[in-house]
């Protein structure tokens, strides 16, 4: 194999460990509360604003400006739900999908007055290591590898607590579960702030990598959605799935043209799958 | 125990409970009987709080909980089984229980106490308790029991079974009443049993109460309501004259 093609499948799987972790927090809340929050990607970027200003501006150590961006983000989660999606949890799909949608335009126009339309980077240099003549981003290394052990820990929470079996419980039959006792609304609180400190996960391995600006979570929303809609929504393990073939298809795609056609290529895979299965890969 | 007082559901412009009253004294199995769309389930729904009701009153032990939410009428001492049973089938049959035993009351219990009410909920019912077994596959019998282990790890005072025959043979069905029975000599439940299969019914419950169109119109001995002329018209049509 081409060690150009191969360094680009490598790397790409890399990111894909970050995009699996950005996949589990959105189906985690899709499959408790049934709402999709369009803004889960932007949500993110405020995280990666808070990681910027606590590091980079006011100059809190690296890992204690991850932690505080973290809460800050799940807190961020607590607040949505109670604000945004509480009020709309019985309404049509198309009420809530408008809800979330206005909460994406209010955080990027909120960001963007606050911060300008700056690209701000939190100056981490991580190295580029060398492996067999291939380059890997480090940064993308400990991504990966931080993102992974995010998802086994949501993996034995959700198996080994009460509270992880009643979130799982009620991702299967919502109706039935206050009858074993369980509050539902108590259930959704945890969910969000679970999957808002993912985000927050994800926005400081995001962070390492990318600049911060406004529109970010326009690069990540659109990829994120289609990973979780591929693997079916809801479905954690079919999301964390697609977001490595996704990884790869853009890979590999970008490796014989360039990014653009790539996303193109990704896009057009998808809407196929659609056409072929359109509850999503691994549905059942 | 229980007093349901001029209980009334109203869906748009269907009355489904209309203006229902009834006592329950502590430690009898009513029977609430009655033609499909009699109202015996949406009844059910508004005791255990999956419904809110238009009006009246439910007061359990003299606390009103009408309206209340669903985990809260649990935490009160209310359980409830499905007639079409609904486990949590990606959770092993342990899972299923131990999770009513864990938030089936309001107070904190450890993990050992809440796994082994569970053990004594499957045991009671006849259902194994390890680890491994799935609730997946498992037959119609089964998933009634499931049903029942998971009401009683709530530890209730008041069992609401919803049609605990539906879908078993005949040894089955007479297994699953004397349960029923054994329920409420062995742990003191008191009972409310909708069924459809009489014979069975009545055989194991004080008394019982007619539902039809929404409407009570009959409450008494098991014997007297074979014979109410009201009731053999719900379900036998009126003679011919």
């Amino acid at each position: 194999m081409d060690i150009y093609l191969l360094e680009a499948i490598i790397n790409r799987i890399l990111l894909g460990g970050v995009l699996a972790l950005l996949a589990l927090g959105l189906n985690l809340i899709f499959g408790v509360i049934d709402v999709v929050w369009i803004a889960y990607a932007d949500i993110v970027m405020c995280g990666m604003y808070a990681l910027y200003f606590l590091y980079a501006e006011y100059g809190v150590p690296l890992p204690v400006a991850c932690l505080i961006a973290i809460i800050g983000v799940s807190i961020l989660g607590v607040v949505v739900h109670l604000l945004i999606i509480a009020p709309v949890l019985n309404s049509p799909p198309l009420n809530q999908l408008l809800a979330t949608g206005g909460l994406l335009f209010f955080l990027q126009s909120f960001a963007t007055l606050l911060f300008g339309t700056d690209f701000r980077n939190i100056g981490v240099r991580l190295p580029i290591l060398e492996f067999a003549t291939m380059y890997i981003s480090f940064a993308r290394l400990i991504a990966f590898m931080v993102g992974l052990i995010g998802a086994v820990v949501l993996y034995l929470f959700l198996k080994r607590t009460y509270i992880g079996t009643a979130i799982r419980a009620i991702a299967q039959d919502r109706d039935i579960v206050g009858l074993m006792g369980v509050d539902q609304r108590r259930i959704y609180l945890v969910t969000s702030a679970i999957g808002g400190a993912l985000a927050g996960l994800a926005a400081c391995l995001l962070a390492l990598q990318y600049d911060v600006h406004p529109f970010i979570g326009n690069t990540f929303g659109p990829v994120i959605f289609m990973i979780c809609v591929l693997g079916g929504l809801g479905n954690m393990i079919g999301g964390f799935a697609a977001s490595f073939i996704i990884s790869q298809i853009i890979a590999i795609g970008g490796y014989y043209s360039n990014t653009e056609w790539s996303y193109v290529l990704a896009f057009t895979f998808f809407i196929v799958l659609m056409f072929i299965r359109p509850r999503g890969l691994f549905a059942r | 125990m229980l007093v349901v007082e001029r209980l009334c559901k109203r869906f748009g412009g269907f009355l489904a409970v209309n203006q229902v009253s009834f006592e329950l004294r502590q430690g009898e199995i009513l029977g609430l009987i009655g033609p499909n769309g009699s109202g015996k389930s949406t009844t059910f729904n508004l005791i255990a709080g999956n419904l809110r009701p238009s009006s009246g009153s439910i007061r359990l032990e003299g606390k009103e909980i009408a309206g209340l939410p669903a985990h809260q009428i649990c935490h009160n001492g209310i359980g409830r089984t499905f007639q079409i049973p609904r486990p949590f089938r990606k959770l092993s049959l342990i899972e299923n229980v131990t999770l009513a035993a864990y938030y089936g009351q309001s107070g904190a219990i450890s993990r050992a106490e809440a796994y082994r009410r569970a053990a004594e909920a499957l045991d009671m019912v006849g259902l194994p308790s390890d680890e491994s077994t799935r609730t997946e596959g498992l037959g119609a019998a089964a998933l009634k029991k499931l049903e029942l282990a998971r009401a009683l790890a709530t530890k209730p005072r008041l069992l609401l079974a919803d049609e605990s025959l539906g879908g078993l043979d005949r040894t089955e069905m007479e297994r699953a009443a004397d349960l029923l029975g054994s329920i409420r000599s062995k742990m003191g439940i008191t009972i409310i049993w909708v069924e459809h299969i009489m014979g069975v019914l009545m055989r194991v419950v004080d008394r019982v109460i007619v539902l039809d169109h929404g409407e009570k119109i009959f409450e008494g001995a098991p014997a007297q309501a074979a014979v109410d002329p009201r009731v053999t018209e719900v379900y036998l049509g009126k003679p011919r004259a």
